[in-house]
């Protein structure tokens, strides 16, 4: 059992689908021999062959279409957005088509595509090259919306979302793609598309987030277990659907809740949760829900890309509110 | 200065407007006369439903619906071109396609009355639903290509665009693929004129649409889209390539669209009505029941006993689609996905229990 990082716990993955079922290819901009601007396919096209890791025309949402086609047709495409700044011209194909066709033609079609996308800032890369828009897709009726934060993690749940007969975003939080390595057994096992995971337990105050943002919660829940409150940390990763009951259960216990997201705040998916712990769990909290986001700004270039992302400080500073207020 | 490339676009007619043979040496179907009398019935029966489907809309038992008038030459000639294996991507008004591939008239009556179940049609399987986003069908059918080209299947994809959507990205990118990798794919261009109130002038600089795939690498044609006989010539040679692996082609069929753009729009508003009756002069029904006339195998008998018998089938499809059960609130729930997600089935129990309050 190798230790791998999250990069190549998807490459992994995607490897251990192309081999176990022929209906699964990749496809996307420079996925071939040059393995992705990430790394992601490395290697894919030389052990796989050309017919199953497919260099594409630049043309993103043709790479959406394409996807969307052979889906219908009994394929399992999965097609790569290279960053999620590329990834609105497929808005128009995944919203109009791979959301709708399962529905419109009663289940006489379905669509079962991945759409993967490194996303999120951090690594100082280019213009448009570090935003985090995953409520643009979790406010689409017909699609899943699928976020890992860790290598194992990310190996389930990209297998499931191969494995699903419907349409699943796949957003890959690119900044912790090296972060760490973590033992990853190639066995096929994949993760449920509906679940939270708690990553912490505690008893004080529920910390909601996912994505990299794990980073920054987990480690404020060090700090904080050192200021004597101990946080649960629940890492959302299917981002639609949400599974508000693990959130409810966990803020039932602990009687607080804090959200972080990298993403902007209005209308962020963690605008929903709150909204959700408003209807369900108001009885249950001993303060007001915090958000702890990214601003609602054009996310700046990377001189000052680390002053727009949540830190750990500013999740801290949220606790404290909430534990005074309470 | 060298030149290094040069391009010409072709104009195929084989009947003129009269129904007389433009050339001596007519394509084999113009001698099948069983089968283009054939044509000539469906076409006429598309004709006839389309009228009703007008009537059916102006008194309130229909929806919107987008007329297929004057187009029954393109629709019927793609549609009769494809093997059921085939795949067809329409747009919204390609009635004589579908109902060529085995969709029933009801079936496109209960689409446009607002009801889903329409697109789960008698017609093929993997074929594809009407598609309303201009020109995004045609990514679908580059698509539906690359699976078959991957599988080694010797299967077409069949779409078709306005000249309106020959503006658009989508329709430029799916050509692009399709030359890129050469897919068995065959693009219609229906260029009826006017994409709503955009007339073709407007639309593109270039002189032909048709154009538009020599760019992409693809064997490009233009055809008197309302004369059957050059529209099936063009997509029999252009099926053909595709299944045997030479890739793709375009075809820009000229034709007008005689109706408004759907029943919502009032095209008197901004086109001459000289034009629309000048048009009127070279819509494709007439040459076809003229050369089947002159080959003597049509009479006005015949005629009449085929438009009883069209618009009897008519009446039934009428019959059948206002006999389609509304659907129940739980299908707006059950077909999003293949497993319907806890939270949705939560929205579900709460709009059946609050349905009637």
């Amino acid at each position: 059992m190798a230790e791998i990082t999250l990069v190549e716990a998807v490459s992994m993955a995607l490897a251990h689908e192309i081999a176990h079922d022929p209906d699964v290819v990749i496809l996307g901009e420079d996925v071939g021999i040059n393995g992705g601007v990430f790394r992601a396919t490395a290697g894919l096209q030389q052990r796989f062959g050309d017919d199953r890791v497919i260099d594409t025309p630049l043309a993103e949402a043709m790479i959406a279409g394409i996807a969307i086609g052979m889906a219908t047709q009994g394929m399992k495409p999965v097609a790569e957005a290279q960053f999620m700044g590329f990834i609105y011209p497929m808005i128009d194909q995944i919203i109009c088509h791979a959301a709708r066709l399962r529905n419109r033609t009663r289940g006489r079609m379905s669509v079962p595509m991945v759409l993967r996308a490194p996303y999120g800032g951090g690594i100082h890369a280019p213009e448009h090259h570090s935003e985090s828009t995953e409520a643009l897709f979790a406010h689409m009726p017909g699609v899943r919306v699928v976020i890992p934060s860790s290598p194992s993690r990310a190996y389930g749940l990209l297998l499931a979302a191969i494995r699903n007969p419907d349409p699943v975003i796949f957003l890959e939080p690119k900044r912790i793609y090296r972060l760490y390595k973590e033992e990853v057994t190639d066995d096929g096992e994949d993760l449920p598309l509906d679940m939270c995971f708690v990553l912490r337990d505690g008893g004080d105050v529920t910390l909601v987030t996912w994505g990299a943002m794990t980073k920054e919660t987990l480690e404020a829940a060090d700090a904080l277990t050192e200021q004597g409150i101990s946080a649960e940390v629940i890492d959302v990763a299917t981002i639609k659907p949400l599974d508000m009951d693990t959130i409810l259960e966990s803020v039932k216990k602990t009687g607080r809740c804090v959200i972080i997201h990298e993403a902007a705040r209005t209308c962020g998916v963690g605008a929903e949760i709150a909204a959700q712990l408003a209807e369900k769990g108001l009885y249950d909290l001993h303060a007001p829900v915090q958000r702890v986001t990214g601003y609602d700004t054009i996310m700046p270039l990377y001189k000052i890309e680390k002053k727009y992302m949540p830190s750990t400080a500013r999740i801290l500073k949220a606790v404290n509110d909430v534990m005074e207020m309470s | 200065m060298k030149t290094i490339a040069s391009f010409e676009i072709k104009y195929y007619q084989f009947l003129d407007e009269h129904g007389k043979p433009v050339i001596e040496n007519m394509p084999a179907l113009a001698s099948d006369l069983d089968q283009l009398t054939q044509l000539y019935k469906t076409m006429t029966q598309v004709r006839i439903f389309d009228d009703k489907a007008i009537k059916l809309q102006r008194t309130g038992k229909l929806g919107t619906y987008a007329s297929s008038l004057g187009h029954e030459a393109i629709h019927v000639g793609m549609g009769s071109a494809m093997k059921h294996e085939d795949v067809l991507a329409p747009m919204y008004r390609e009635y004589g396609a579908m109902m060529c591939r085995g969709v029933k008239m009801s079936e496109i009556l209960t689409y446009w009355g607002g009801n889903e179940e329409g697109s789960n049609f008698s017609g093929p399987a993997h074929d594809y639903p009407i598609c309303v986003p201009i020109a995004t069908q045609c990514m679908l059918a580059s698509g539906s290509a690359m699976a078959f080209k991957l599988r080694k299947q010797p299967r077409v994809a069949v779409t078709i665009v306005g000249d309106g959507g020959s503006s658009k990205g989508d329709f430029l990118e799916a050509l692009n693929a399709a030359g890129a990798w050469q897919l068995p794919v065959v693009f219609v261009i229906a260029n009826n004129q006017w994409a709503i109130s955009v007339p073709r002038k407007k639309q593109s600089g270039a002189q032909t649409l048709a154009q538009k795939g020599l760019a992409a690498g693809l064997p490009s044609v233009q055809v008197d889209g309302n004369d059957i006989v050059a529209v099936r010539w063009a997509m029999d040679t252009a099926i053909k390539r595709a299944r045997e692996g030479k890739g793709a082609s375009v075809i820009e069929c000229i034709t007008y669209r005689l109706s408004d753009h759907t029943t919502a729009d009032d095209a008197s508003r901004y086109r001459p009505t000289d034009e629309v009756e000048d048009a009127w002069k070279l819509e494709p029904l007439i040459r076809l029941k003229a050369y089947l006339k002159d080959q003597g195998v049509w009479s006005d008998d015949q005629q009449t006993e085929l438009e009883t018998e069209c618009a009897s089938a008519v009446e039934d499809a009428v019959t059948e689609y206002m006999n389609t059960p509304i659907p129940a609130i739980t299908e707006m729930f059950d077909h999003m996905y293949d497993e319907l997600p806890h939270d949705l089935a939560q929205q579900r129990a709460f709009a059946l229990e609050t349905e009637n309050g």
